[in-house]
């Protein structure tokens, strides 16, 4: 039996500044994760992939994230994700500077 | 220190150029990522977790003033106010933006500085002996070889699509401080019947395969040297393995095709390439060697150093800890550590980057170096100034007194910048060096080398670390793994694992368990972490590492 299908979101770096970014429902990117639209569908997950993947001028990398569903939006199920999220742990630098 | 000719710079403005289009035709849609990315690492830039990350080389980590004051100007202009210094003697940019990196690379330029070949399979920056030039132990000055390697091996036309990297370490010492087992070709200055070679070392190296290096060659004299490293590459890149990228690199070509196999490929190699080497090679390292002509060293009496030394205790334990033999009577090699307490191992502010810069100037011939250990040095000191070194670094938070103590650790960025990494590196060094600093035992631990890696890539060295740390990803949690008795120097060796890992929350106490495990296990305060592990052997540190299973296994 074929793994049941998890949350994700689409995740890539900005082509520009290479920050982390998320698609939303809206075709947009943002730099907020709880801003991303939540797949819950494999066969939509791919159609998305795909659509990020097509605008090369714009990011680079996209893939798919896993995400558990909390009270605000989506939250990172991996700490690598934790992390893209926020920024580095030894300076207040990156997102949680911005944000 | 070498100058760049008329030649070097029109080289790099072309080059320059070049990827200022290509980085304009990226940004149009004109390339492809898949098209770009080979050009970028080409130019030492990554994509990394969080933004672009430009590695610039410090060829044979030497720098002057003029250079280190650029990269303070880089670092604020483009980045966020601080470089950090890495393993293989570069210095790593965190946030640059990719339409900045072009004008980044001729601010670079203009002090003769690149990023060329700092990623990429080809042969990267040549890493030295970071006391060379200086040492007191010194047989010869390994860097105007690394020069010429430098410029052999950039934009070398056989060697721009090789099986993986390729590393090149050089030491001119005997006491091996340049890791030189641990690279693809280690090279150690040696003497032979007055005359001055070199032995190769070759197939060292770290990574998920770590090997120690096994001698090509016990001696190949200088007029050689050029073609017998262009041989090996050459057969390396011919035979070498493309099918797999875990088992490309050199090490594994010594390991499955064998050592005396590759010995008679090179050696018949070099007898076609030696004929097409005309002498060339020869009459530019003389021209280069030139270059590194020692300065003129200061004779006049040390001054007050001796009082002060007597003193003040806190230069004292500075002096004690921080400087080294010079080869000039009255001299010392100044070692400034970038491992304050606390702070982020091989990070450098702009400001104190103009400070050591400005340190240099005024009192050290104008001469820095980057170690690997991720620290400054200042090679060229009069013993007179130090202690007017030493107050200055103090105001920079420059002065720490730790250097190849327990807190003076290497570490990679980890999976704080990484984006191979598996766990987070940089807050593991944090944390060692500030609980060791609260139990105030560095200085009666003593030497003790703890190196930490945040995948198994090992670009912080953890497999020749007295004691290793590697960061895992173990079911989704940091997990760390304690590799010990490993050595990079001219004894070296490869850690051995400890047993299970460690939580983020465990390896803190673990590392202080093994630490007092060693105080109560040496013969005498002069027997150090490492040959106390050599004497006894993994058994009684392990015990002190997992008490549990040590307690169940003696009921």
């Amino acid at each position: 039996m074929s793994k049941a299908f998890t949350p994700k979101v689409v995740t890539a770096s900005h082509l520009l500044d290479g920050d982390v970014i998320y698609l939303t429902a809206e075709d947009t990117w943002s730099r907020r994760l709880e801003e991303a639209e939540v797949i819950e569908d494999e066969a939509h997950a791919q159609l998305r992939l795909l659509d990020a993947e097509s605008q090369a001028d714009v990011v680079v990398g996209a893939y798919l994230a896993d995400v558990a569903i909390g009270a605000t939006g989506p939250e990172p199920t991996h700490f690598r994700e934790t992390f893209r999220r926020t920024g580095p742990s030894n300076y207040f630098h990156g997102k949680q500077a911005g944000l | 220190m070498y100058q760049y000719s008329d030649f070097d710079r029109a080289f790099l403005t072309e080059r320059n150029a070049q990827f200022r289009h290509q980085v304009e035709r990226r940004i149009d849609g004109s390339l492809t990522e898949d098209e770009f990315k080979p050009l970028r690492l080409m130019n030492g830039l990554y994509l990394q977790l969080h933004a672009y990350m430009l590695r610039v080389a410090i060829p044979y980590g030497t720098l002057n003033s003029a250079q280190m004051r650029q990269l303070a100007i880089i670092a604020e202009r483009w980045d966020k106010g601080y470089g950090h210094f890495t393993t293989r003697q570069n210095i790593q940019y965190n946030w640059p933006k990719l339409p900045d990196v072009p004008d980044m690379l001729d601010a670079l330029a203009e002090v003769g500085m690149h990023a060329i070949q700092t990623s990429g399979n080809t042969i990267r920056n040549v890493t030295a002996d970071h006391f060379a030039g200086a040492a007191a132990d010194e047989i010869a000055d390994p860097r105007p070889v690394a020069e010429l390697l430098r410029q052999w091996s950039t934009d070398h036309p056989e060697f721009q699509f090789m099986p993986r990297k390729f590393k090149i370490a050089i030491t001119g010492s005997p006491n091996d401080r340049a890791v030189t087992a641990a690279h693809d070709i280690g090279l150690r200055i040696v003497e032979r019947d007055g005359e001055i070679g070199f032995q190769v070392i070759v197939g060292g190296g770290m990574g998920r395969t770590p090997m120690v290096g096994k001698v090509l060659a016990e001696f190949v004299s200088g007029d050689d040297l050029l073609p017998y490293l262009e041989a090996t590459v050459a057969v390396w890149n011919v035979i070498g393995r493309r099918d797999n990228k875990y088992k490309a690199r050199i090490k594994i070509l010594v390991h499955e095709y064998g050592l005396e196999n590759l010995r008679a490929d090179v050696e018949a190699e070099f007898a076609l390439r030696k004929a097409q080497f005309t002498g060339a090679d020869q009459k530019l390292l003389d021209s280069i060697s030139q270059m590194f002509a020692p300065p003129r060293f200061d004779t006049a009496d040390t001054g007050g150093f001796a009082t002060v030394y007597d003193d003040d205790p806190v230069f004292r334990a500075w002096a004690d800890t921080n400087l080294s033999a010079h080869r000039a009577p009255g001299y010392a090699i100044v070692t400034v550590s970038l491992k304050a307490h606390g702070a982020t191992p091989g990070d450098a502010s702009a400001e104190q980057m103009r400070v050591l810069a400005e340190l240099a100037e005024q009192f050290g011939h104008d001469e820095l170096r980057i170690s690997h250990e991720q620290n400054v040095i200042l090679p060229h000191v009069h013993k007179r100034h130090l202690p007017a070194i030493h107050a200055r670094l103090k105001e920079a938070g420059l002065a720490t007194a730790n250097i190849g103590l327990i807190s003076d650790i290497i570490a990679c960025p980890g999976m704080d910048y990484c984006a191979l990494a598996t766990a987070r590196s940089i807050p593991i060094a944090q944390e060692i060096a500030t609980r060791f600093d609260e139990l105030k035992l560095e200085h009666d631990v003593g030497p003790l080398k703890i190196k930490i890696s945040g995948c198994i890539n090992a670009c912080g060295h953890h497999h020749v670390g007295h004691i290793g740390i590697l960061g895992l990803d173990r079911a989704g949690v940091e997990n760390y793994q304690i590799t010990l008795g490993g050595s990079g120097t001219e004894d070296a060796a490869i850690g051995q694992r400890a047993g299970p890992g460690f939580s983020a929350d465990e390896i803190i106490p673990a590392i202080e368990r093994l630490v007092y495990a060693y105080l109560d296990l040496r013969t005498e305060p002069s027997e150090t972490f490492l040959q106390t592990y050599r004497r006894l052997g993994l058994a009684p540190f392990k015990a002190a590492l997992y008490p549990e299973k040590h307690a169940l296994a003696a009921e």
